[in-house]
């Protein structure tokens, strides 16, 4: 990729991060954090391309534990965090 | 179209998915949307990548996928709402250890020959090793399999040695057309001590910061990776996380009044806090009827809930309380420490799971003014977040925190576990003060047998 293009899409990350985060109440923290967790599972993604292309069988070893890792990050931060968004129905009170 | 146009079309929808969804996220009323959009975006982005250019091993990708996934899909459906923090630590660590493995990748097979995308290669690597390794003390701590805190002799120059060796090998892989794989196994064992070395020293109060800042460290890890591999939706997602988590971070280290540098370098220990200055008087009990009268015939209570109600499970109790409280005229308001429990925001959610609605709870701003005209405020579980100490005791770690003001109203009800300190491990002035009685128990029992008198009263 082109130094400069990457260059420009990080600041831009960046900021869109800070901007995101920057608004929002006490009350969304834990569930905010649990839900960058999972964002951050994209890791997966690379993961997969990075298994997909690996030839010797270390590159395979290491490539599938990266997948596995990648997959728990991905599908345990999922879980979690929508669990915790299930409790924020409110307003009706469970028995 | 070729394949790598629509693949690549695909991953700006993830990224898009992913902003979208975490923006919506931080708002209680769109907030379950968020998730789901973003649970999409990560649908299509996994779909999308076996259709990559040149993969191969579609069967171990297979098996790691459902192994990975399925393991902690099934962790995070079972775990208890009161273990959730360190469930987001440890998948948080993981994630770190995939951008880990795949900088290991990248770096062993030699094929990178740009020194920015080496340098990136290695950024990630150190970051995701750390953030792997200190999660998983994180974990440790959070799940009660470590119970102590670690401190070396001499740690800060420890810290220093090790960092500045991880340096010199960093550098060293990055000048060095062809490292040898000593030079890279160094470079992953160094960061992983690093990580451990860190993190032990680190007490339960500071966690949640700590937490905090691997999963932003974990972020930046997976951002440039993502670089490395020339893969959009990565550095989106990655940055994303690191910046907002960064911002997060500074966030709740603010609200405890402490610096990061201060917290992963001077962490709080047991040792500091033996001067007990500002201490006064001695701590009185009550009985839970004497609890239940004080609050049936007040006009207005203030609950402090902290982590000894998670611990117990408490929070549906405590909600049946104040709603037999509100029937009979009495005002109840929930006072919320920024830091309260093991996580920002760790009350809210149990709350919110027992059903309190959003306008009965406050945040330390807005609650702090009202303190003086309560009659009773009832602290359940909660210790360092409502000790006086960190407004008078210079020589106390907590000096300077923001904390509730609980002391100031007429009566203070503590309901606690045992006669023993904090999280922290700090004496609390305000269990001695003269308004203040003790309520020793679980959380849980101490709720219902309070709810009965209140009940019978009220009959």
């Amino acid at each position: 990729m082109e130094g400069f293009v990457a260059l420009y899409i990080f600041m831009l990350a960046a900021f869109t991060g800070y901007e995101v985060i920057s608004r929002v109440p006490v009350i969304l923290h834990t569930p905010l954090m649990s839900g960058a967790n999972f964002i951050h599972g994209a890791v997966l993604v690379g993961a997969m391309v990075a298994l997909g292309q690996a030839q010797t069988s270390l590159e395979k070893t290491i490539g599938f534990i990266a997948v596995l890792l990648g997959a728990a990050n991905a599908a345990g931060g999922y879980v979690v965090t929508e669990r915790m968004l299930a409790m924020f129905k409110s307003g009706k009170n469970r028995p | 179209m070729t394949p790598k146009f629509l693949i690549n079309a695909s991953y700006f929808a993830v990224a898009v998915l992913f902003i979208l969804g975490l923006k919506s996220m931080s708002s209680p009323v769109t907030a379950r949307r968020g998730i789901v959009w973003a649970g999409v975006g990560m649908v299509i982005g996994t779909m999308v990548t076996f259709g990559w250019p040149g993969m191969d091993n579609y069967g171990l990708i297979m098996i790691a996928l459902a192994i990975g996934g399925g393991s902690a899909w099934w962790s995070g459906r079972v775990v208890k709402v009161t273990n959730m923090p360190q469930m987001v630590a440890i998948y948080n660590g993981m994630g770190g250890g995939a951008a880990a493995s795949i900088a290991a990748i990248k770096l062993a097979s030699g094929e990178m020959h740009d020194p920015i995308v080496i340098t990136l290669a290695v950024l990630g690597a150190v970051m995701g090793a750390v953030s792997f390794a200190g999660s998983c003390i994180a974990f440790s701590k959070l799940q009660g399999l470590i119970n102590k805190t670690y401190r070396l002799p001499a740690q800060n120059v420890i810290n220093a040695i090790l960092n500045l060796l991880t340096f010199s090998v960093g550098i060293a892989i990055i000048t060095s057309t062809n490292p040898a794989p000593l030079l890279i196994i160094a470079l992953f064992a160094l960061s992983l001590v690093l990580g451990i070395i860190i993190t032990l020293p680190i007490g339960g109060a500071d966690m949640p910061v700590v937490i905090s800042l691997f999963n932003a460290t974990t972020g930046l890890a997976v951002g440039f990776e993502g670089f490395v591999l020339a893969n959009p939706a990565l550095i989106i997602a990655g940055i994303v996380v690191g910046s907002a988590g960064t911002l997060l971070t500074q966030l709740m280290a603010r609200a405890m009044n402490r610096s990061l540098v201060k917290i992963l370098f001077n962490p709080i220990t047991g040792e500091a806090l033996t001067s007990g200055q500002g201490i006064i008087g001695s701590m009185k009990e009550v009985t839970p009827l004497d609890a239940a009268v004080m609050m049936r015939y007040a006009r207005k209570v203030i609950i402090v809930p902290g982590y000894g109600m998670a611990v117990a499970q408490a929070q549906h109790k405590v909600w049946e309380m104040a709603k037999l409280l509100e029937e009979v005229g009495v005002e109840v308001k929930f006072a919320i420490h920024p830091v309260a429990g093991r996580m920002p925001g760790h009350m809210n959610v149990l709350l919110a799971e027992a059903g309190v609605p959003y306008d009965k709870i406050f945040d330390l701003e807005d609650i702090n003014d009202e303190f003086p005209q309560a009659d009773v405020a009832l602290v359940i579980g909660a210790n360092d977040v409502v000790n006086p100490v960190a407004r008078v005791d210079k020589s106390s770690p907590i000096y300077g925190m923001p904390i509730l003001d609980a002391d100031k109203a007429q009566n203070v009800i503590v309901i606690k576990r045992g006669k023993g300190t904090g999280y922290s491990g700090i004496e609390n002035a305000l269990f001695y003060a003269e308004n203040t009685q003790m309520l020793y128990g679980s959380a849980q029992q101490v709720m219902s047998s309070v709810i009965q008198h209140i009940k019978e009263m009220s009959s």
